[in-house]
């Protein structure tokens, strides 16, 4: 069982975040940057099936120079082997040209079953796994929070609006996690040690042959017209409990016509 | 006038508020048409027409149903290919962004996601307003290649009453064989008391840290019920299994805009707030001053929760009566 997880780096979502003045793109060399959350679930999810079933899982990422922080913590969580896709005219590519070049790179590489993050916490697009299953013509599994395999058949549960959906389907597939799916694991300090002798493979446009015009910032189909920092929240009025907060809450209640 | 597409978001025959939305803002770019995957389009054909919709597509194919996503995308790009509609828009839900993101594949378009508003920009073309870092940054965007697809966040525009014939039109569902890769074998729903759905409640009741434990959560739900609320909670609740993880509000979990957002013992961490900052109007409880939920709150009381709490109940049933 050869797995592929796509993990993407991030800002940090506990500090404040922002977008480039000039393009209205992600600053992606922050020095902040750590593995997208709903990632890591995928990495646990990977390294839990070939724990069970065998096999070996590759991490595939895109991003700039400073993406391989993210791709060696993969490794020392106990995946195999990285590949990085790493050219500058990728830089501001959306969702769709994102997903052309993954799709690239994962019809060079053997696989049965590719793991997603349901979402990216910066762009939260959650179109990537989806876009990923549409371009290969593989069975979307996405939104699980439960993965079970048997044989080449593969059943999830499904996070619905209401409660979930149990979705099957026959390997190869594309599988995405969502948040707190599964606990993914530490990297031992053994773990540590041995990634820095892992493999990681950089591939540029040019090896997985992909047009530079039809990538990036200026080959995405979407454009960010103008941007702004929201106006902070006119200051509201706090009052202390002296026995009436109750009160003076259901004052404001009725004030503003919820009650 | 060309057509704008909006995929209806409905269950048993009864049409979800936000199709009704979409309705509104599909008529600020064309004429609406609702595309009607599934069984119920004579049940829900008058409230398309109340909110203005001039044609329902309906396919009415078990197979919409059985199948994850993809069949939904194509039934779409079938649509597009004969109608050339001026946009296409989806409910800016997690599978609601899924068949944005397939269609924009097949039809070779652009595509937005969690658009809080939209409006038919200088050119004519949708012009799309995104909340973006959980609403620290307004983004307005634009479609640039295709049909635009747009996927409108729940509870972001006011639905607005305006007459439509609805006339019902079948369109038949003729499916690949790639798209029934992925078949639904059960679904399951969680009980959540006959409280309204979170990201679409025009109010919404979280709990926090402050609430102490499983037990001291449930007086949030007393609170809800007693607004005719959804009820949510903070990560620490969640992750402390107080109260089940699909009722998260924040940057990992749901994104919710209400008209009321009441926290109760929430701090209001930079991750909570961007699940809940634009919220119309935000009420707070919390026993530390310098919480940093009071920072964005219109109404803040600064005391203990288990003594606020039950006096704005015992004060909302005196109101009422």
């Amino acid at each position: 069982m050869n797995i592929v997880v796509c993990v993407k780096q991030v800002p940090d979502t506990a500090v404040e975040r922002t977008l480039r003045s000039e393009d209205g793109t992600v600053d992606r060399l922050l020095p902040d940057g750590l593995i997208n959350e709903q990632d890591e679930c995928a990495i646990e999810e990977g390294l839990r099936i070939v724990e069970k079933h065998g096999g070996e899982v590759t991490i595939v990422s895109m991003g700039p120079d400073k993406a391989t922080e993210s791709i060696r913590k993969a490794l020392s969580m106990g995946a195999a082997k990285g590949v990085h896709l790493v050219d500058d005219a990728l830089a501001g590519s959306d969702a769709l040209a994102t997903s052309l070049t993954l799709a690239e790179v994962l019809r060079r590489t053997e696989f049965d079953l590719v793991i997603c993050g349901s979402e990216s916490t910066d762009a939260r697009t959650g179109m990537l796994p989806a876009m990923l299953a549409e371009r290969l013509g593989l069975p979307q599994l996405t939104l699980a929070t439960q993965v079970d395999i048997d044989g080449d058949a593969i059943t999830i549960r499904r996070v619905s609006g209401d409660g979930y959906e149990v979705v099957t389907a026959a390997l190869p597939a594309v599988v995405s996690m969502v948040e707190k799916s599964n606990e993914p694991r530490y990297p031992s300090f053994k773990g540590i040690m041995a990634a820095k002798k892992k493999p990681i493979q950089a591939l540029s446009l040019a090896d997985i042959a992909v047009d530079a015009a039809s990538v990036g910032l200026s080959g995405s189909w979407t454009a960010v017209a103008d941007f702004a920092a929201r106006p902070p929240r006119a200051a509201g009025v706090i009052v202390k409990d002296e026995g009436d907060g109750g009160i003076s809450a259901a004052a404001f209640l009725t004030e503003r016509k919820f009650i | 006038m060309a057509e704008v597409l909006v995929l209806a978001e409905h269950a048993d025959g009864e049409v979800k508020r936000v199709t009704c939305e979409l309705l509104t803002a599909a008529a600020r770019l064309g004429e609406p048409a609702v595309v009607w995957a599934g069984p119920g389009a004579e049940a829900g054909r008058e409230r398309l027409a109340e909110y203005g919709a001039a044609r329902v597509y309906v396919a009415d194919s078990a197979d919409l149903a059985d199948y994850v996503v993809a069949p939904k995308a194509e039934l779409l790009a079938a649509l597009v290919a004969d109608k050339a509609p001026a946009a296409v828009l989806v409910a800016g839900t997690a599978e609601g962004k899924e068949v944005a993101g397939r269609l924009a594949v097949k039809t070779e378009s652009g595509v937005l996601t969690d658009a809080v508003d939209l409006v038919a920009g200088p050119d004519g073309h949708p012009l799309a307003t995104q909340a973006n870092f959980g609403g620290a940054i307004t983004v307005h965007s634009l479609v640039r290649q295709g049909t635009p697809i747009v996927a409108v966040r729940p509870n972001a525009i006011q639905p607005v009453a305006a007459p439509g014939a609805a006339e019902i039109t079948a369109v038949p569902a003729v499916l690949s064989e790639a798209a029934r890769g992925a078949r639904v074998t059960e679904r399951v729903t969680a009980a959540r008391g006959g409280r309204p759905d979170l990201t679409e409640a025009q109010i919404v009741v979280s709990g926090g840290r402050g609430t102490g434990s499983e037990e001291g959560f449930k007086i949030i739900e007393k609170l809800a019920d007693a607004l005719g609320a959804a009820v949510g909670a903070s990560r620490a609740v969640t992750d402390a299994g107080w109260y089940p993880h699909q009722f998260q509000v924040g940057q990992t979990g749901k994104t919710v805009s209400p008209q009321l957002y009441v926290a109760v013992g929430i701090s209001g961490a930079i991750q909570h707030r961007a699940g809940m900052q634009t919220s119309k109007t935000i009420m707070a409880v919390n026993k530390d001053p310098e919480a940093p939920i009071f920072e964005i709150a219109d109404f803040g009381v600064v005391g203990d929760l288990f003594t606020v709490v039950p006096q704005l109940l015992d004060e909302i049933a005196a109101r009422k009566n």
